[in-house]
């Protein structure tokens, strides 16, 4: 990872707005357990990794890709194998 | 899993929804950052530490998205947002420079229930932020003034420069009205003659010197550059906080 890279990463907070394009309840204090190293997190606790197209949201522990969202224009791609769980006892938004 | 993926209930739609908002007012509050107001209809309430999504989209069609904190309290109708002019930057020198009363912007929120604290939550309240990123512990502080909370709180805040410190006036109102909240500022680049706050950049001894060693309930929020929070973030680990007390809002690069 360059430099640039860790200056650009946010909280997985910042990525809100666009799970909530996908899922129906708050999804920064959904808790997740990571596939790689079973490091529990909520969501708003990730590493946050935006490009063009959507997010990639990291465990803070072990780099690992927890959640990955890509966006086009009429639909998202959703990839959560880096996540063993996720505890979806969230407030309904 | 048991998510419906795909589909979106009549609530989330309405959360998520891009809305119109109408600039109400501008207040320039340092030579780099203006405040908006805005009044969105339909607005569902936040709470204080959320933030928006806000787009632009030019005439071709082509859009820009970027993240804003709420810096105005749950109490307040309007919403208040503070913008910080990054020179080479394609959205905020229009949102801090170029918009007027009355110009309409697409947002969406709030979003963020991570970062958030109300008075209920308690404390000990431990604030750390680097320049903009004061606001959302600015909707905290004026809603814990707001519900005349008086969790033992410390904000300490870095700037460049005196000028360059937000909310300055309404930050020393505060703390002279309130014997259990606390303002330390740091003034990284320039410091005025006379200054009896710290001029460095925030680092742990500053941190314990302002806030104290932790008691097992702290709660920290830290705001502002990455790399800054980052650092804090660490630093507070390092003097005994929890590493799930210790909430992190990271704006990106500081542009400088
Ligand atoms: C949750 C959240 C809340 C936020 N709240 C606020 C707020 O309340 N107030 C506020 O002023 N800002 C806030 N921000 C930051 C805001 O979203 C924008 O990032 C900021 O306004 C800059 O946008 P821009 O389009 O002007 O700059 P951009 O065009 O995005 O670029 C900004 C600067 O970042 C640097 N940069 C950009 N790309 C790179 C790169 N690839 N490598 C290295 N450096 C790079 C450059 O120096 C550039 O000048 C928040 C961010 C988040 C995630
Ligand atoms: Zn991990």
């Amino acid at each position: 990872m360059t430099k640039d890279d860790a200056d650009r990463r946010l909280d997985g907070n910042a990525a809100g707005g666009l799970l909530a394009e996908v899922f129906r309840v708050e999804m920064t204090t959904v808790e997740t357990a990571c596939a790689g190293c079973g490091a529990r997190a909520p969501v708003g606790e990730l590493l946050r990794y935006g490009h063009e197209m959507g997010a990639i949201l990291r465990c803070a522990t072990c780099d690992t890709a927890v959640i990955r969202v890509a966006r086009t224009r009429d639909r998202h791609w959703l990839d959560l194998r880096g996540a063993r769980v996720l505890r979806l006892d969230g407030t309904p938004l | 899993m048991a998510v419906p993926l795909g589909t979106t209930g009549p609530d989330s739609a309405a959360r998520v929804r891009w809305r119109l908002a109408e600039v109400a007012a501008v207040v320039d509050e340092t030579p780099r950052v203006r405040s908006l107001f805005l009044t969105v209809p339909g607005w569902p309430g936040h709470r204080a530490g959320q933030h928006l999504d806000l787009r632009l989209t030019a005439e071709d069609g082509y859009r820009a998205q970027r993240s804003y904190s709420i810096a105005s309290p749950p109490e307040d109708p309007r919403i208040a947002l503070a913008v910080e002019r990054i020179e080479d930057g394609e959205v905020s020198p229009y949102l801090a420079g170029e918009v007027r009363v009355g110009d309409k912007l697409e947002l969406r929120g709030p979003i963020g229930g991570y970062f958030v604290w109300n008075a209920a939550a308690g404390g000990p309240l431990l604030l750390v932020a680097g320049g903009s990123g004061v606001a959302p512990l600015m909707a905290m502080l004026r809603h814990r003034a707001a519900a005349r909370s008086d969790v033992p709180t410390t904000l300490l805040y870095s700037s460049r420069s005196f000028e360059e410190i937000l909310f300055r006036e309404e930050l020393d109102r505060l703390a002279a009205a309130d014997p259990s909240l606390r303002v330390v500022h740091a003034l990284t680049r320039s410091q005025p003659e006379g200054w009896a706050g710290q001029r460095r950049r925030i680092d742990a001894e500053m941190l314990e010197e302002a806030a104290g060693l932790p008691l097992p309930e702290a709660l920290a929020f830290v705001c502002g550059p990455t790399r800054l929070v980052e650092n804090v973030a660490i630093d507070l680990l390092t003097l005994g906080y929890k590493a799930h007390r210790v909430k992190t809002e990271r704006f990106g690069p500081s542009g400088s």
